[in-house]
């Protein structure tokens, strides 16, 4: 494959929406773990399947209506959730079918034969055109600057958003920002991994990172590097093998986490029989 | 309903600069949950310089009160903190918050967590924290006792040593009210006496207060005291009466204090003279 990237184009691209994927999901995956988002992250992804139906029946860019359909489920949970007007999981939940169901009746109004809508609910890298390598690109440095800006916010939130509250720090202001933000990955990742996968890509790199460092700073950068490696393995079994990218690349993924989570368990075992006086004198 | 007396200075010592000001005036405060009444017409004033202990059983309001006070919940009547809204006067208060309500897997080390005191709430692009800061938080972990653990994440603290963190990092806002909520739950006996200790030595220029159910504190420690269950059972002087626990906790409890320098439950027999709340 290797020589393969510098002769097709439609390579490069690949790899290149797979460094901007995993740039976004290093930073977002370890946001949404460690602050018990997943749920509503799915439900975020899933909603934006309306958006893209969507598009397909009148006629826009349907990754578009993805944005659209996503930003909107977030700031919906976000608002309703805040007001105390329902859970946000309950939402989440909600809202997660709600975005597959419009889905499927926009795509059913739609004149003439079904499109092709393997390529947004399971992604193919492979496909990815310019203009949409150009959103990708745009809503990435945005994450990350975003990010990096208010690093020491993020931080202070994210550990303990009721004193950084009491600080006076306008977490409303945070909370919004950072669900605008999860819709902005979920755009990004629906091109790489497909809106039915992105759970996966989000959470497993950050996860695995997680058990490598216990600083936020060094666990959204080992968190980037997972991901793009993921990314670069499972993008090449998918072209050697000739399987689907998305696919190939979530299985990737979730193996090495397991394997890993696996490995640190039997070490924690054996670790606590060989000296079973440290957990004692941790109290 | 219950409207207590602003309290005067107390006698002890007259220390307190601003003895006569009034920390915490609360007036006919009223919080809801949905449609759950958490507290229910609350009068309190609490003086610059006093040290008001609240007990009260679980689900009675304490922590509710706390956050009242911080403007972290939406509520009916009047909270004044130093004689403006809570959310205008937040720099000024210091918060401990519940041991069970922050979270210790957060990869994050005792020196940023007391750092993150400092922070600066204007949403600053690139904001860093500056050397003052820093020498600040230092400072902080050396008085708090825990200078040789800066470094450690928290899930690698004990329960004293975790307490201590947050204590330091409510004092790093310099705050001139701070707000305590259990600061003594799992934690050992030697660290429980040096948080006292601390509180003691804080109260000379600090207005503190405290939710507790530690009986030596309320025994020894606190000036004033004020039970709560949904609303203000009692609000005086540091000694309770039979009727008041009857009142607290529905049920006579055993609030005997063995070897501490003065009964929290009178004789049987005396009479009330703390009738500071009209209605006990």
């Amino acid at each position: 494959m290797i020589a393969a990237i510098f002769e097709y184009q439609f390579l490069q691209r690949a790899l290149l929406a797979c460094l901007l994927a995993s740039i976004v999901c290093g930073i977002i995956g370890i946001v949404i773990i460690e602050k018990k988002l997943v749920m509503m992250c799915g439900g975020i992804a899933h909603a934006s399947y309306g958006g893209v139906g969507l598009g397909f029946w009148l006629g826009f860019e349907p990754i578009l209506g993805a944005f659209a359909f996503s930003l909107l489920a977030a700031l919906g949970i976000g608002y309703l959730s805040r007001r105390g007007s329902g859970k946000s999981e309950v939402l989440s939940g909600l809202l997660w079918s709600l975005g597959m169901a419009l889905g499927i009746v926009f795509i059913s109004l739609m004149p003439g034969y079904p499109p092709n809508l393997g390529t947004y609910l399971f992604g193919n890298v492979l496909s990815v055109t310019g203009p949409e390598l150009t959103l990708t690109l745009c809503l990435t440095v945005v994450v990350l600057l975003v990010f990096i800006i208010f690093y020491n916010y993020w931080k202070a939130y994210l550990f303990d958003e009721e004193f950084a509250a009491v600080v006076g720090v306008k977490c409303a202001l945070l909370e919004y920002l950072l669900l605008i933000l999860v819709a902005m990955a979920v755009v990004v990742l629906i091109r790489v991994v497909g809106i039915i996968l992105i759970l996966a890509l989000l959470l497993a790199p950050a996860a695995t990172a997680g058990l490598l460092s216990s600083d936020l700073k060094n666990r959204m950068i080992i968190s980037v590097l997972l991901g793009w490696l993921y990314c670069f393995l499972g993008l090449w079994i998918s072209y050697e093998a000739d399987i689907a990218s998305g696919a190939s690349i979530v299985m990737v993924s979730v193996l090495f986490y397991l394997l890993y989570a696996a490995v640190c368990a039997l070490r924690n075992k054996t670790g606590n029989r060989n000296s079973p006086a440290q957990d004692g004198s941790a109290g | 309903m219950s409207i207590s007396p602003p309290i005067r200075a107390n006698s002890v010592d007259g220390a307190w600069p601003d003895m006569s000001d009034t920390a915490v005036h609360i007036e006919n405060l009223s919080v809801y949950y949905g449609h759950t009444k958490a507290l229910s017409d609350v009068c309190l004033d609490v003086a610059a310089g006093e040290y008001l202990g609240i007990i009260g059983p679980n689900g009675g309001g304490k922590t509710t009160l706390l956050k009242a006070m911080l403007g972290l919940v939406a509520y009916c009547g009047r909270v004044e903190i130093f004689g403006g809204p809570p959310q205008k006067n937040r720099p000024q208060i210091g918060y401990v918050p519940q041991f069970s309500a922050v979270d210790r897997q957060f990869p994050i080390t005792v020196f940023e967590v007391v750092l993150s005191g400092r922070l600066d709430p204007g949403l600053k692009p690139f904001y860093r924290y500056s050397k003052k800061d820093k020498q600040i938080a230092e400072e902080l972990l050396g008085r708090v006792g825990l200078a040789d653990v800066a470094g450690r994440r928290l899930s690698e603290l004990s329960g004293g040593q975790f307490q201590k963190t947050l204590i330091a990092r409510a004092l790093a806002r310099e705050p001139k009210l701070l707000l305590l909520d259990e600061p003594t739950a799992s934690v050992d006996a030697v660290s429980r006496q040096q948080i006292f200790d601390l509180l003691a030595e804080l109260n000379r220029n600090m207005t503190i207060i405290l939710v507790t159910h530690d009986l030596f504190a309320i025994s020894s420690q606190i000036r004033r005291l004020a039970c709560l269950s949904g609303r203000l059972v009692y609000h005086g002087e540091p000694e309770l009466t039979d009727s008041i626990v009857q009142n607290l906790y529905g049920c006579p409890v055993d609030l005997i204090a063995h070897g501490v320098p003065h009964r929290v439950l009178r004789e049987h027999g005396e009479e009330s003279v703390n009738d500071d709340c009209g209605h006990i």
